[in-house]
C-alpha cells in the first residue's frame, strides 16, 4: 500500500474529528439529539408540531459553516472530481439507501460507534466495504 | 414564558452544533470530496485522514454517550432521544452496503453536501438537490408500502368480523 504523504494532514484530521465530536456530544447532552444527518432530515419529510425548527436550525448551522470560516481564514480547495450525471445517480442513491438503512456516515459512522451500537457497526462496515470497492471498480477496473 | 425561552435555546445550541459540526468537517478536509476518495482508494495513493477524523470523533462520542445513556432527560430537560432498535435486519445491511456504492461514486455524503452549498458549489448543490430527491422518493415507497399494509390488516379484520 503507496501512503500519499504529501496530502495527509493528521493535525487537522485530528483537530476536525474532536469538533465533529463535541458538535455530536453537544447535541445529545443539550438537545438529548443524535447528530445524524439522515435522521435530522428525514424527519422534515413528515414534519411534526414543535419537531422542526431545531432540524433546520442544525442543517442551518451545517451551511453556515464555511461562511464562518471565511470570516476568519481563507477557505480550503474543494475539488470534485464526478460529472454532473455521476453526482446525480450519486445523489439519488445517497437519498435512498441513507432513509432506508436508517442512517449514514455522521449517524451510523460517529455516533452509533461511539454509543457501541451493533447495528451502527455493521452498516458502517457495510458501506466502507461497498465505499472501497466501489472505488476500486470506478479508479481502477473501469479507469474512468 | 419559560417554555419559550427553552426552545429558544434549544433552537440556538443546534444551530451551534450544526456549525461546530461544519466547521470541524472543513478543518479535517473531509468536505472536499477529493480527500474523501483518496482515503477510499486502497489501491491508489492512500489518504489516512478519514480514519484519524473518524477514531478521534469517536473518542470525544464514546465519552460523551456514556453520560447521555445514564440520562432520561437532556440538560436542556428535553427528551434524552437515543435509539433503542437493535434488530440487524435487511434493511440495515442493504442500506448500508448501497450507501456506500452510492458515496464511493462522489465522495460525497449527507453532511458534506450541506457544507459545499455553503462553499456555493453548483456540483454540490447537484449532488444534495438530488439527494433529497431520493429521501423524498423514499418517503413515498414507505408511504405507499405503509397504505398497502393497512389495507391487507384492515381486509383480514373485516373477514374475521363477518366469520364471527
Amino acid at each position: 500500500m503507496l501512503i500519499d504523504w504529501n496530502n495527509f494532514t493528521p493535525w487537522s484530521a485530528i483537530s476536525g474529528g474532536v469538533m465533529l465530536g463535541i458538535a455530536s456530544a453537544l447535541f445529545i447532552l443539550l438537545n438529548g439529539r443524535i447528530a445524524g444527518i439522515c435522521g435530522i432530515l428525514g424527519g422534515l419529510y413528515r414534519p411534526q408540531r414543535n419537531d422542526i425548527g431545531w432540524r433546520v436550525a442544525f442543517i442551518i448551522g451545517l451551511i453556515l459553516a464555511p461562511l464562518a470560516w471565511a470570516t476568519v481564514n481563507t477557505l480550503p480547495n474543494i475539488n470534485i472530481e464526478a460529472s454532473n450525471g455521476l453526482l446525480a445517480i450519486s445523489g439519488l442513491i445517497v437519498g435512498i439507501s441513507t432513509r432506508y438503512g436508517s442512517g449514514c456516515t455522521s449517524g451510523h459512522g460517529v455516533c452509533g460507534i461511539s454509543r457501541l451500537s451493533p447495528r451502527s457497526i455493521i452498516a458502517t462496515l457495510a458501506f466502507m466495504g461497498t465505499g472501497f470497492l466501489t472505488v476500486f471498480i470506478v479508479r481502477h477496473v473501469l479507469a474512468i | 414564558m419559560k417554555k419559550n425561552l427553552g426552545q429558544i435555546y434549544s433552537l440556538f445550541f443546534s444551530a451551534l452544533a450544526g456549525l461546530i459540526f461544519g466547521l470541524g468537517l472543513v478543518l479535517a478536509g473531509m468536505a472536499n470530496p477529493a480527500k474523501v476518495l483518496a482515503f477510499l482508494d486502497l489501491a491508489g495513493l492512500w489518504n489516512p485522514s478519514l480514519a484519524i477524523v473518524m477514531g478521534s470523533a469517536i473518542c470525544i462520542g464514546l465519552v460523551a454517550f456514556s453520560i447521555a445513556k445514564k440520562h432520561t432527560r437532556s440538560l436542556l430537560g428535553l427528551p434524552m432521544n437515543l435509539p433503542t432498535s437493535r434488530i440487524i435486519d435487511q434493511r440495515l445491511v442493504l442500506g448500508g452496503l448501497a450507501f456506500g456504492v452510492g458515496w464511493g461514486l462522489s465522495g460525497i455524503c449527507p453532511a458534506p453536501a450541506f457544507v459545499l452549498l455553503g462553499f456555493g458549489s453548483i456540483k454540490g448543490a447537484i449532488f444534495l438537490g438530488f439527494m433529497l430527491i431520493g429521501m423524498g422518493i423514499y418517503e413515498l415507497i414507505e408511504s405507499y408500502r405503509n397504505l398497502e399494509k393497512s389495507k391487507t390488516s384492515a381486509a383480514i379484520t373485516n373477514a374475521k368480523k363477518s366469520e364471527s
